[in-house]
């Protein structure tokens, strides 16, 4: 009974989110007739899918008990030298790849300046998305980068594959992805295992220091990514873009249930985290209430979550 | 008066697990009274429900003839219960002084300015009898786990308790300090203060107990008075059945070197250290507590950079750089620190058994389910490891159990050299014994071993041959016959003095 009782207790723990995403669907759907149609939920996944990629690379950092607050900026900077690219005649290709890898070095610097400088992760990443901004600007001269015309890549943000927009099934392969990786690899594991103790960790053979390093690297990439569908998207790429991204993530990880101090919590919440604010911005959106009011209530959610959080690991 | 302390039906559940039937327990002034049971027999939960941390189900508490059900520790130390607990409450970056007096700082009236002086001074007072002579203005993180203790026990010293908890008070002291708490609960135990003393060191208790109580499963089994009783009968009581002999017999197989460490030094404490391991050979490492002991496993294992020195494993010479590098030279550690250093906590059974055995379980980095449940299905077994299941977290185990899970997560393919840092701390009787004989078995199969530890008897039981270190440097290097309590005290203390007394 005590077994079936704590594994239930556990069930209900992980299902919080899901549960509360469903009231707020449902109070939605009796407020307003516009919420539930096709085309709005598609618009909503859409709108979800650039916070979820930056969400899912901020779920392995803070799993291992770090923070990136740069991945606003490296999502400009990215955007901005993709689209540098191909306004300088680069095929799309390429110039996403670059836009990509640029992502990754950029990630891979925030991982050295924790692990080699033994920088914290927070005043780190504080500097470096300074920095990622400010060569965003400087790259831009602080005007929108227009003008590139290609089909293939205004696929990337605008288009559809049997309906469903191209950045949802980006969105959801990765996810797939990430969940096998956090779920049935060694890397996954480690992840975990360094949040969890991180001393404990290494004297059990685990280099830490170089799976931090990937792991900010993996969120640099997936900030590229979202900064690239967020380029297509517009057709322009701004040095200000992605500004406060970097706390839409966040809070995703934590709506989703991930502890901030590292070694607990599952992707799957964090995909629900990022659907809760979503689903909360189109709705109040639908519903008419001012952008100011939106706010207040987009906190308001994110203290009420981790209250009941709260409540539910101490009982 | 003729109890300070008594408690009676005492019962307590925690969800559905009962954690205390119908328990009892009856404190005299002027005694020490032990109260033993094995890990999870329930002694720490029922003086946790003395001093208030916990509320019990059912059952009265009297402190001095008062029936009394305290709200809070703070309310128990007011009434003269103080507690000092295994795990520290010091925080380490404040200074000793601030540590006496957290919560409780002298103050110039009501205005909240410090008075810094006479904490200062009456911080020397009580550590003063102690004879501990620690600066009060010291951060308490630049000292040993032992001083630390010692101002918990200032502490409660300086609050004027009649009745003074200790839970394992002496895991982490050397045996100077242990001499200098005996000395001072002789003292308290004069002056009619009662000292309710857990620990499980056998030694110990029948060196400075008046009365034995024994717990066993949550229940109250007897008081005993120590000086008509027996170490065989008390363990008996606790485990519930015979133990035998507390140190396995075993049959040493010593073959050729496995092991060799020259003129290895890490630049600060630790100077010149060599020497070497046989296969299947258990080699003790005593010393005093700040010897140096652990800080050259670590830099052998590659946890810390060594500064020159080296490593030669089976004859070759090794490069070890960090942990995982040690590991892969066949280099096993169980460090003294389980719950910092050794386990993930809030992880499961499984996932803790799994870490060090990635290889087996895991090809091309994806974990194989079955592979991974089979390894922790078979060490479970193996090792004897009390878990509801390989899904339990380690951190709702008890410390026995807890251990044999940070010694058997290496053991998943042999290892070549297994350093065990204290490896029987905080554990009771029969996991100790159990332990042991995983020793034992281990270098049966030509395992180098070698074991640091602060007990001596267990030092004594276990090794096939000891090294002694002093101030950073190895004193000396004791053969099978050699090895005596006196002997190793002499070279401990720098061969200044003759074993202790």
């Amino acid at each position: 009974m005590a077994i079936n009782k704590k594994s239930l207790s556990a069930a209900l723990q992980k299902l919080g989110p899901l549960i509360g995403l469903c009231i707020i669907i449902i109070i939605l759907i009796i407020a307003s007739p516009n919420f539930l149609t096709l085309n709005n939920i598609l618009n909503i996944f859409r709108q979800v899918s650039i916070n979820a990629l930056i969400a899912f690379g901020m779920t392995f950092v803070i799993l291992t008990g770090g923070i990136d607050l740069s991945v606003g900026a490296i999502l400009a900077l990215s955007g901005a030298l993709t689209a540098g690219m191909m306004g300088a005649g680069v095929d799309p290709m390429t110039a996403v790849l670059i836009g990509v890898l640029a992502g990754g070095v950029m990630g891979a610097i925030n991982g050295l300046l924790i692990t080699k400088a033994r920088i914290a992760p927070f005043i780190a990443t504080l500097a470096t998305m300074t920095i990622f901004r400010g060569l965003a600007l400087v790259y831009t001269d602080g005007r929108p980068i227009t003008g590139f015309n290609s089909e293939a890549f205004t696929m990337i943000g605008g288009g559809y594959f049997f309906g469903v927009p191209v950045p949802v099934i980006l969105m959801l392969i990765l996810f797939g992805g990430l969940f096998f990786v956090l779920r049935k690899t060694t890397f996954g594991r480690n992840v975990y295992a360094i949040g969890g103790n991180e001393e404990a960790a290494r004297l059990s053979g685990i280099k830490t220091g170089r799976f931090k390093v990937y792991v900010y690297t993996l969120t640099g990439v997936l900030s590229a990514l979202a900064g690239i569908i967020l380029t297509s998207r517009l057709n322009s790429a701004q040095a200000n873009a992605g500004m406060g991204y970097e706390l839409d993530a966040i809070a995703a990880v934590v709506l989703g249930g991930t502890s901030l101090s590292g070694g607990r919590g599952w992707i799957v919440g964090t995909l629900i985290g990022a659907l809760i604010i979503g689903v909360l911005n189109n709705g109040l959106n639908l519903l008419g209430v001012s952008s100011f009011y939106q706010q207040v209530v987009k906190g308001l959610v994110i203290l009420l979550a981790v209250l009941l959080d709260r409540k539910k690991t101490s009982s | 008066m003729e109890y300070l302390v008594e408690m009676s039906g005492i019962s307590k559940s925690f969800s559905t697990v009962q954690v205390l039937k119908d328990a009892a327990f009856r404190l005299k002034p002027g005694e020490i009274h032990a109260l033993m049971g094995e890990n999870g027999a329930g002694k720490s939960t029922l003086m946790k429900i003395l001093t208030g941390v916990y509320k019990s189900d059912a059952g009265v508490i009297k402190v001095k003839g008062r029936e009394m059900a305290f709200a809070d520790p703070t309310e128990a130390e007011r009434y003269g219960v103080a507690i000092i607990h295994q795990e520290l409450n010091i925080i380490p970056k404040l200074t000793v002084a601030e540590n006496m007096f957290l919560g409780r700082q002298l103050t110039y009236g009501k205005t909240g300015i410090l008075r810094e002086k006479e904490m200062a001074r009456l911080t020397r007072e009580y550590l003063g009898r102690l004879n501990v002579d620690l600066d009060p203005s010291a951060p308490a993180e630049t000292l040993s786990i032992g001083q630390q203790q010692m101002i918990e026990i200032g502490k409660a010293l300086s609050k004027k308790a009649e009745v003074i908890i200790m839970d394992e008070p002496t895991a982490a002291l050397t045996d100077r300090e242990i001499e200098a708490l005996f000395r001072i609960m002789d003292q308290l135990r004069r002056e009619g203060v009662g000292i309710v003393y857990i620990s499980h060191r056998m030694e110990e208790i029948f060196a400075i107990c008046d009365r034995i109580s024994v717990l066993r499963d949550g229940a109250f089994l007897g008081t005993e008075t120590t000086a008509k009783t027996t170490v065989e009968h008390i363990v008996r009581l606790m485990v519930g059945r015979e133990i035998g002999e507390r140190y396995p017999a075993r049959k040493s197989v010593i073959g050729k070197e496995r092991l060799r460490v020259e003129g290895l030094s890490d630049g600060r404490n630790l100077k010149d250290i060599h020497f070497s391991v046989k296969a299947g050979e258990i080699v003790g490492v005593a010393g005093l507590m700040g010897a140096g002991r652990t800080e050259i496993m670590r830099l052998l294992f590659g946890a810390d950079r060594k500064k020159s020195g080296d490593i030669y494993i089976d004859g070759q010479k090794v490069d070890i750089k960090n942990p995982a590098s040690a590991i892969k030279a066949g280099i096993a550690f169980v460090t003294e620190d389980r719950k910092h250093q050794g386990l993930l906590l809030d992880m499961s059974v499984r996932e803790n058994l799994s870490i060090s055995n990635y290889d087996q379980i895991a090809p091309f980095g994806i974990i194989s389910n079955g592979k991974e449940q089979a390894l922790s299905q078979q060490m479970i077994k193996r090792f004897l490891i009390k878990a509801r299941d390989s899904e339990q977290t380690v951190k709702s185990l008890s410390g026995g159990n807890q251990q044999k899970i940070a010694i058997g997560k290496w053991l998943g393919k042999l290892p070549r050299i297994f350093i065990l840092d204290e490896p029987t701390r905080g554990v009771d009787v029969g996991a100790k014994k159990e332990i042991y004989s995983m020793m034992n078995e281990l270098s049966e199969q030509g395992v180098a071993i070698i074991m640091v530890s602060s007990d001596l008897p267990e030092v004594l039981g276990v090794s096939d041959r000891v090294v002694v270190v002093h101030e950073g440097r190895i004193a000396a290097e004791l053969s099978k016959e050699q090895i005596n309590q006196e002997s190793i005290m002499y070279a401990a203390t720098g061969g200044k003095g003759h074993g202790h007394q």
